[in-house]
């Protein structure tokens, strides 16, 4: 069925988003804390150190870690308030399902495990195994990652698994593999302030990654320089040494440019390049057209800016290159990471004390969440489902036939398009808000509503959950054990502080349960999660991310470890690439070439200027946990438009004014935010919120060739003062998708 | 480890709020904040600033208060009003040459930042200076903030004709001895307007 049982207001009212302010027991508690519990933050990629602290099977409040070397205490406001999700009034506390006219009703956990299981093997008999598929989300524990990667393949055997981090990771982690031979961050975050030149690009890291921020202003202390590429001056690029206005879509112009400057002028290592790289020839004449005065145009930028950028890159004795969404947001996002990584490899400034390559990873479990085989072209351990040896070890681990293991699946947006033509007619998802996360959300709305059968796991009825038929309520983060891996490539614990209220249950359980009723029992028995992680450490063995010599106990000891860690005795790997040593078989870097071309949809006569999304620092994503969190939703309470004042001036829009922002498939009307920070060709909107409000109404669902990722970061919109809208979706909360 | 002292840099500071919300997470604030962040101004830069109460040697709240409810420990740190004698009157609000004191007409009373004292009292670091992610708020000792920082800590700060000495310090480039803050004339005209460096528009003009 799959379509809103009522309309969404009455959904809204029933379910939230409502705001939570007020811990359990309230702030005048005097009992002490019967536990404090060292964990870590459920948000993003940085997994910040936390302690909760717990009162009565509550989280009542937190208390920094100061202990924890990676962010030492230090915490930005949705880790602040992150405890206010636990005892929230919003919270699903067992399973419902949809009821036509009226919205949902509570059920029993065995009828609606039978009607789950009833209708995946309704779906799969009739129309095939791969028409029921999966979507999961980066944000889960690396035991949940595996466990739902096993899932697809084992119970259901679908070849349609995919996950969110396709909407996060996967440019970034495409062109290491290409390059370097693996995929994670070259470098622990202590090489950071070793560096003497820090160039970030497309990366918002005071608000989406605020702790990388201490070891960027400590680089700085001890001397270096800061160069940033955002066509915002966002807070980090404030007091950055050179920030480049890039136009988006235009950063190969600046990387391209500074190459070709470097070898001019002879700042690249020849004798690093002549040992531990392949293909310089070949990217030497690729970036000889890439002139100053070449390069500024396709960067919308001014030439003496790239020469300045090579410049203080150049002659730098150490550096640090980090990139995130900005650059990898792209049709050509893969292209967008290579070009940026040949400047580390150029330069040979890898593998060693303050140099070095990271990619800022977004979600909790960005990095652990795509390693574990939960994406549509992979198993556990990094390896690739196309590959027979790499299939025949997992199946091996599995005890399934080899031949069991469905092939390679959609990726998400293929996915979405999948369901939308009709040829997935199933769903289950978990950890997944597609509705606001995906671009173009009128399409992905009219897609779920095709479904013949939609569950989800949750904790919170998001937006997207609405759309389900069953909702199988979940945990939190901190009601299970588990582990993830850090930006850095870190793996760390995550402790259980609470069990799941009421009738919830521990997302794995839920999951067990429909592999054991769909008769794989003796595949998903686990008494806890540090079984899955005993599983998983077996199934990575011998692959690129190697977890086998990692322990829970060697984790709670070390406050983590690194992979590679092949041996219970191998102390891990901070640091990658040490003496030019690259994952590939030939132990070398691949140096590849990367031509310019345009994005999917320029701006033109229709629709002239440039949509760029993005977040602000106080939500998380699609919002379903902050969108809930009192504080949070005070700080950024709704969406709005940053417009410089020249193009403003040009539609006449006032700050504060509403502007219809619309694209060719669909419009989102919010406030206007006048600021001379944005380049006056490009508009901002950030994308966290749902329904009239969400930005994603206007985003493009072209993807990356490669590494299919959309391109949130570049469509062509059209901008219109207009009055202040009055109808239902307008008058909700401002947290639901209201305007005020 | 000499005392802990207490160190803003506003040049580090991202605007994320971290202080703010930790800050009425403190036990005894009860889930009111008291400090906040200030946006110089949006249109024109990204720049904030937090504002803590920066503890004057010889406070101004203090000395104008007609109640006399405001008191400094012996280690330094000026409280907040004492309910039993605060009326409300918020002479406090006014003076202070910093903004700190609010006046919460909810319970009709002076409440600040009293940097955490029931942590900071015990060894531990006021809330805000535990979890500022830039570092713009730090409590470290003075010999660890001279070897990790370029700039050098200030306390003290004139406005107008008038000298005060904080407790808290702020980090300023080598050269500044003193924050100089001179009277300015309201409604007058600046004799020349103050140069854009954050437009972006004219940074992509000089092409």
């Amino acid at each position: 069925m799959a379509k809103l049982p009522v309309e969404a207001p009455e959904l809204v009212r029933v379910f939230g988003p409502t705001l939570h302010r007020v811990p359990a027991g309230g702030w005048a508690r005097t009992t002490e804390d019967e536990k404090l519990v060292k964990t870590h933050c459920c948000f993003c990629g940085q997994q910040c150190g936390i302690q909760l602290r717990v009162q009565d099977n509550k989280v009542v409040g937190f208390e920094p870690w100061e202990d924890f070397p990676f962010n030492r205490g230090k915490l930005c406001p949705k880790g602040v308030k992150r405890y206010m999700q636990d005892e929230h009034p919003d919270r699903l506390k067992h399973p419902i399902q949809r009821v036509e006219g009226v919205g949902f009703e509570a059920i029993s956990w065995d009828f609606a495990m039978q009607r789950v299981v009833g209708e995946i093997q309704r779906i799969q008999s009739a129309y095939g195994k791969d028409a029921f598929a999966v979507l999961t989300g980066a944000s889960l524990t690396n035991e949940k990652a595996y466990l739902m990667g096993k899932f697809a393949r084992v119970a259901l055997q679908t070849a349609n698994i995919d996950y969110n981090g396709r909407l996060c990771m996967v440019s970034a982690g495409a062109a290491s593999k290409k390059i370097f031979g693996m995929d994670r961050s070259a470098n622990p975050w202590s090489d950071i302030p070793k560096a003497k030149v820090i160039l970030a690009a497309g990366a918002n890291i005071a608000e989406c990654a605020p702790i990388t921020t201490d070891y960027i202003w400590q680089a700085r202390e001890n001397g270096a320089k800061l160069i940033i590429l955002d066509p915002r001056m966002t807070p980090i690029a404030r007091n950055a040494d050179l920030f480049i206005p890039v136009r988006p879509g235009g950063d190969i112009g600046v990387f391209n440019g500074m190459l070709h400057i470097l070898i001019e002028r002879g700042w690249i290592d020849r004798k690093f390049i002549e040992e531990h790289t392949t293909g310089f020839d070949q990217l030497v004449e690729s970036v000889k057209k890439y002139t100053p005065e070449y390069s500024s145009k396709i960067a919308g930028v001014p030439p003496e800016m790239i020469v300045k950028a090579a410049e203080l890159w150049g002659p730098a004795p150490t550096s640090f290159l980090m990139h995130a969404r900005g650059i990898e947001h792209h049709t050509k996002g893969v292209d967008n990471c290579m070009a940026a990584i040949n400047l580390v490899i150029a330069t040979g400034r890898i593998g060693r004390e303050g140099c070095g390559y990271a990619m800022i990873t977004g979600q909790g479990n960005g990095q652990g969440g795509r390693e574990q085989g939960q994406k549509c072209d992979q198993l556990p351990g990094s390896r690739d489902i196309s590959n027979p040896e790499h299939r025949k070890y997992i199946a091996g681990v599995w005890g399934v036939a080899e031949g069991s293991i469905p092939q390679k699946g959609l990726s998400a947006v293929p996915l979405v398009e999948a369901i939308h033509s009709g040829k997935i007619k199933g769903l289950i998802s978990i950890c997944f808000n597609p509705v606001v996360s995906l671009p173009d959300a009128n399409f992905v709305r009219e897609a779920l509503e095709k479904l013949e059968f939609y569950t989800c796991i949750d904790f919170f009825l998001s937006e997207t959950a609405r759309y389900a038929d069953v909702v199988l309520a979940g945990s939190l983060m901190e009601e299970d054990e588990g582990t993830t891996t850090n930006v850095e490539g870190r793996v760390i614990r995550h402790r259980k502080a609470t069990t799941p209220p009421a009738e919830a249950r521990e997302d794995w359980k839920i999951i067990c349960e429909i592999a054991s009723r769909l008769g794989y029992a003796e595949k998903f028995k686990y008494p806890s999660p540090k079984e899955m992680f005993e599983e998983l450490r077996v199934a990575s063995k011998g692959g690129v991310s190697d977890y086998y010599g990692m322990t829970w106990e060697r984790l709670d000891e070390t406050n983590g470890l690194f992979w590679p860690c092949p041996e219970l005795s191998h102390p891990g790997t901070p640091r990658l690439y040490e003496n030019g040593k690259f994952g590939h078989p030939d132990g070398k870097a691949h140096l590849i070439p990367v031509e310019w071309r345009p994005s999917d949809e320029m701006p033109d006569d229709q629709y002239p200027v440039i949509l760029t999304t993005g977040r602000v620092v106080s939500q998380f994503l699609s919002g379903t946990q902050t969108r809930r969190i009192g504080a949070l939703v005070d700080q950024a309470s709704q969406p709005f438009c940053e417009i410089h004042p020249r193009l403003a001036e040009k539609y006449g829009v006032a700050d504060g004014d509403f502007v219809k922002v619309e694209s060719r498939r669909g419009n989102i009307v919010v406030h206007a935010k006048v600021v001379k920070t944005i380049r006056p060709d490009t508009v901002f909107v950030p994308y966290h919120w749902p329904l009239d409000r969400s930005a994603n109404n206007c985003t493009n669902r072209a993807i990356d060739p490669v590494s299919n990722i959309p391109e949130f970061k570049i469509c062509a919109v059209r901008l219109t003062k207009v009055d202040q809208p009055s109808d239902a979706i307008a008058m909700l909360e401002v947290q639901a998708g209201g305007v005020r | 480890m000499s005392e802990a002292a207490f160190f803003i840099d506003y040049s580090r500071c991202i605007g994320c709020e971290a202080c703010v919300n930790a800050c009425a997470e403190c036990d005894t604030h009860r889930g009111t904040s008291m400090i906040h962040l200030e946006t110089i101004e949006r249109r024109d830069s990204v720049q904030t600033a937090p504002q803590i109460c920066m503890h004057c040697e010889d406070p101004i709240c203090a000395q104008v208060c007609p109640a006399d409810a405001i008191k400094k420990t012996p280690d330094g740190v000026v409280q907040s009003s004492l309910k039993p004698r605060c009326i409300g009157c918020s002479n406090c609000v006014l003076s202070c040459p910093f903004g700190v004191p609010k006046y919460l007409s909810s319970i009709d009373q002076m409440m600040k930042c009293d940097m955490c004292y029931d942590r900071s009292s015990v060894g531990k670091k006021p809330m805000c200076a535990t979890v500022c992610p830039s570092g713009a708020l730090t409590y470290t000792s003075m010999e660890e903030i001279q070897r990790t920082r370029q700039g050098i800590p200030i306390n003290s700060w004139k406005f107008g004709k008038e000298e005060v000495k904080t407790k808290v310090y702020v980090m300023v480039p080598r050269e500044v001895e003193r924050v100089e803050i001179g009277l300015v004339q309201i409604n007058a005209t600046p004799l020349a307007l103050p140069n854009d460096p954050y437009d972006v528009a004219l940074m992509l003009e000089e092409m």
